[in-house]
Parts: structure tokens; C-alpha cells; sequence
């Protein structure tokens, strides 16, 4: 509770602030509460990635993007109205569609109900691998481990061709 | 930044603990949390940190380009050889179980190569994120 409502505040944070160096630090420690909030849930795999990619690999990527850029945020150029609008419309859908899920932790929901309990009585005899995490996902997952593997692949090239090509073919325009 | 003795003298003390770091996250992923994708981010930091303490140009003498961005495809390409490995062992594309005389063996050989392929992969995609970005600027 601690934890979500510093982020809460956090929000509020990077909403006001008009200062986009700030912007990225408060995006950061809102990355780190997140991670905190994992290791609560006992996800501690995600909580590492989060910490990681989130506050760490995201961070130095957005101040290499400052760097090129501005650090103050522009004074927009229309009215805040409709932004809101959409903003407070998603949040009301997803409110709404919270109501119809499973109590938070049950034991008897379907997610807990279908293959889970197999990875986790079967795990160890069939991989030898402590981690279940690990299994499920280098294993019994290893078709869409796979698919994110090319994912991540798929976007390392996609920024070379767009950020590389561009320089060679008008050298004039870098500064 | 580049003349900042604290920072350099620190940096360089840290560096090989992250890189040390990073492998424990991704040999012990096994055993503990962590795996590929946490490993290769975290060795892709140390490249960073390394980058922007030192310089680009410094970092692109120690790691080159090249190398990172075969890195990305070298990955993707070990996920996908083990699948066809075991194909061509008798199994389905990524049956760990044929890779090694018993079939839990197999799975741990199997594994532990494909958390390799994703270290590696993710590894090179974030350090060549940060060396076209950074470099965009001069």
C-alpha cells in the first residue's frame, strides 16, 4: 500500500513536471517502486527485469534521447481537454473491467486451475531445473521464448536501418 | 565527465563486478532468479556505464560495432539451431530431451543454450540502442 501510493505520487510527479531530465528520473524511481511491488507479489524474475530494463536500460536510452533533444517540455499547443478525456475514458473501461475478474490470489481461479499445477509438480522431475520460472520459460514456453528472442532481434535491426541508413544517405543533415 | 578521477577510479572498480554479475544471473537463472533476458541487460549496463564514463569512441575500441551487431542476429540464431538440432536428433523443433543421452539432461543442455542465445541477443540489441543513439549527437 506504501509502495502504490509513492507511486501515485510519483505520477502526479512526472504529470507536473515540466522539466524533462526530471521527467526521466522520476520515471526511474517509478520503475524501481514497480520492481519493489514485484518482489511483494514474490515475482522476483520480473522484479529483476523491471529493475533492469525499466529504471536502467530505459533511463540511459531516454537521457541519450535528451541529449539530442530539448530538456524543457513545449508548451502545447492545444487544449488539455480531450487528452483528459481519453485518459480518464481508458482508466474508467479498465476500472470496469476489473469487476469481472477472479479475486486477487484465490486458489481455486482458472489460471491457477490449468497447466500451472503441472509445471509445478512436474518441473523438476522432467528438467532438473530448481527454477520453475526458468523451466517454464526456456522449456515448456520455449516456442514463444523463442518468438521474443526474434522480437527483440526484429527491433535491434529495425533501429540500425532507420538511425544508420538515414545518415549515409543525407550526411549533410547530422549535426 | 571524462576527467572526473572519482568516477573513473570507481567505474573501473565496478566494472568487472557487473560483468561478473551478469553471468552469475545467467549461469545461476537455474537455480535462482534471473535468466538471459536480465543477464544480457545487465552486461549491455556495463558497456554503457563503461561508454559514458570513458567515452564512445573508447567503448567502440573495446566492444566494436561490428561485433554487437552480429551479436543480435548470433542469438536468435543459437535459439533457432537448437530447435533444429533436435529436430535433426529425432525430437520436435525445441524437445530438449533428445540433445543428451537422458532426456533431463537434455532439457538442462537445452536451457541453459537458449538462455545463452537470449543473453546474447538482448545483450547486442541494447548496446547497439545505445551506440546508434549516442552517436547520432556529434
Amino acid at each position: 500500500m506504501v509502495l502504490l501510493t509513492l507511486m501515485a505520487a510519483v505520477t502526479i510527479g512526472i504529470v507536473r513536471a515540466r522539466n524533462l531530465f526530471a521527467v526521466v528520473v522520476l520515471s526511474g524511481i517509478y520503475s524501481f517502486l514497480m520492481a519493489s511491488v514485484m518482489i511483494v507479489l514474490d515475482a522476483v524474475d520480473v522484479a529483476m527485469t523491471e529493475a533492469s530494463v525499466g529504471a536502467g536500460m530505459s533511463m540511459v536510452l531516454m537521457l541519450g534521447v535528451l541529449y539530442l533533444t530539448k530538456v524543457e517540455e513545449a508548451v502545447p499547443s492545444h487544449t488539455p481537454w480531450l487528452p483528459l478525456f481519453v485518459a480518464v475514458g481508458t482508466a474508467a473501461v479498465l476500472l470496469y473491467g476489473t469487476v469481472g475478474l477472479p479475486p486477487f490470489g484465490a486458489a481455486e481461479n482458472i489460471v491457477h486451475a490449468h497447466v500451472a499445477p503441472r509445471y509445478l509438480e512436474q518441473s523438476i522431475a522432467e528438467t532438473t531445473v530448481p527454477n520453475v520460472v526458468t523451466s517454464v520459460l526456456a522449456s515448456y514456453r520455449g516456442f514463444d521464448t523463442l518468438g521474443e528472442t526474434v522480437v527483440i532481434f526484429t527491433a535491434g535491426f529495425a533501429v540500425l536501418l532507420l538511425l544508420r541508413g538515414r545518415r549515409r544517405s543525407r550526411p549533410s543533415d547530422d549535426a | 565527465m571524462k576527467f572526473d578521477l572519482i568516477l573513473r577510479i570507481a567505474s573501473k572498480l565496478l566494472l568487472p563486478f557487473i560483468l561478473l554479475f551478469a553471468l552469475y544471473v545467467q549461469f545461476h537463472g537455474d537455480y535462482g532468479p534471473g535468466g538471459g533476458f536480465q543477464a544480457g541487460v545487465i552486461g549491455a549496463a556495463m558497456v554503457i556505464l563503461y561508454a559514458i564514463i570513458f567515452g564512445l569512441e573508447a567503448a567502440k575500441r573495446a566492444v566494436p560495432p561490428i561485433v554487437v551487431e552480429t551479436m543480435i542476429a548470433l542469438g536468435a540464431l543459437l535459439f533457432a539451431g537448437v530447435g533444429v538440432t533436435s529436430m535433426l536428433l529425432g525430437g520436435e523443433f525445441l524437445n530438449y530431451s533428445v540433445l543428451a543421452h537422458e532426456p533431463a539432461h537434455g532439457q538442462h543442455l537445452g536451457i541453459l543454450l537458449v538462455e545463452l542465445g537470449v543473453l546474447i541477443t538482448v545483450a547486442g540489441t541494447m548496446v547497439t540502442f545505445f551506440y546508434t543513439f549516442a552517436g547520432r549527437g556529434r
